[in-house]
């Protein structure tokens, strides 16, 4: 017996790169885009829908 | 494959023989310096000390080779070149002397009559990223400015998709831009802990520019910064029309997906969200990143590169490598070092 593994995607909303979640990830799991680096939150799992985590500003002091 | 350097003990000279001494695929036959005939070159460059038993010799005694580096400066070039092409397959001069396809324009920005007017058409200019076709089985390269290939490379996918009106490019530079030749302004009471202008304009580089990317309102400055190599490059673009962050993203990414030693650096989490030269002493990289002011629509490009490497050794070698149908990037694979 073979087991199909399914192949989720989406696009990063920051910067439209092509997120792609090998398995069924769990919503609220966090995604990092490979091209910008943004930390997305999973909202839906499937259909793969995903939104910018919400983060923690940090004080550059620059 | 043998490859001479003439005019090796710079420092440019210095990143060649570094780069060559790793390369697979070229031997160094012969360097020549005018001022250290016969001395070791390891006793100018001394990262060669236990790998390299070359000596300097004269540069009249050059014997023919593959490739020949002209790695001294351009009052000298243009007479050598016509002397030396016999003597080598490929020509790679990182001087200023040919990298501009006109005579008029190398008067207006230089100052004097060309030398060698006849070269200038014969020679492409060096920087893979432009002119990748043109550099292979090519005969004759010239070097590249440092500034303007950080310039260029910030502002290439821009200005290719004609979306600059008009640009001010603001640029940080190191020390040894100014070569390894004694000078009032590299004095180390001058020039530790500098933050000062040296050409508010008319800087040369700009030449460069506009050849490379058309025409469109360029205003330069460069500042001397207390770094020994790099090159920090700050564009502000103001768009002939409104751009968002995603496009620029999808401008950025079509031009350099495939592009060996251009990086995109945009990063959301980190201490180096934006390029940064420190970290690409040494390397060949040229990091680009960008922004969109909101309020006003300028777009903000940054990039960093090593002044020394893609700005000209490393920029060399890599056209050398498609000139002689080497593989791109061969011998430039180092990556750098952290902390720094």
């Amino acid at each position: 017996m073979t087991t199909e593994t399914k192949t989720l995607k989406a696009a990063c909303p920051e910067c439209d790169a092509e997120i792609v979640a090998a398995e069924t990830p769990f919503v609220h799991e966090i995604l990092p885009c490979p091209e910008c680096g943004l930390e997305l939150e999973v909202v839906v799992a499937d259909p793969l829908q995903l939104l910018p985590a919400p983060e923690v500003e940090e004080d550059w002091g620059e | 494959m043998r490859a001479s350097i003439l005019g090796g003990a710079g420092y440019v000279g210095g990143e060649l023989l570094r780069l060559l001494a790793d390369h697979p695929d070229v031997e160094v036959a012969q360097v020549s310096s005018g001022s250290h005939t016969n001395r070791f070159a390891h006793t100018v460059h001394p990262f060669l000390r236990g790998r390299s038993d070359l000596r300097f010799c004269d540069p009249a005694a050059l014997e023919p080779c593959d490739v020949l580096f002209l790695a001294g400066a351009h009052d000298d070039a243009a007479d050598e070149v016509r002397e030396l092409e016999g003597r080598a397959r490929h020509v790679v001069d990182l001087s200023a002397r040919f990298r501009l396809r006109s005579a008029a324009d190398w008067r207006e920005w230089y100052g004097t009559e060309h030398a060698a007017p006849e070269y200038l058409e014969r020679f492409v200019y060096g920087l893979p990223e432009l002119h990748r076709d043109e550099l292979i089985g090519a005969r004759f390269a010239s070097g590249v400015g440092c500034n303007a290939t950080a310039s260029i490379l910030a502002l290439l996918p821009l200005a290719r998709a004609g979306l600059i009106e008009r640009a001010v490019v603001d640029l940080k530079v190191g020390s040894s831009e100014a070569g390894a030749r004694a000078s009032a302004g590299g004095q180390h009471p001058a020039r530790a802990r500098a933050v000062r202008t040296y050409a508010a304009t008319g800087h040369r580089h700009q030449a460069e520019i506009r050849q490379e990317l058309g025409d469109f309102e360029l205003s330069f400055t460069a500042t001397a910064v207390d770094l020994v190599r790099g090159v920090a490059c700050t564009a502000h673009v103001f768009p002939t029309e409104a751009v968002s962050e995603k496009e620029l993203w999808g401008l950025y990414r079509e031009h350099y997906r495939s592009e060996p030693f251009v990086r995109i650096v945009k990063e959301r989490h980190g201490l180096y969200r934006y390029p940064e030269p420190k970290l690409l002493a040494g390397t060949n990289y040229c990091d680009v990143g960008f922004e969109v002011d909101e309020c006003t629509g300028r777009i903000v490009v940054m990039s960093a590169i090593d002044n020394l490497m893609k700005g000209a050794a490393g920029s060399a070698v890599q056209s050398m490598n498609l000139m002689c149908g080497f593989e791109e990037a061969r011998g430039l694979g180092f990556a750098g070092l952290h902390p720094v």
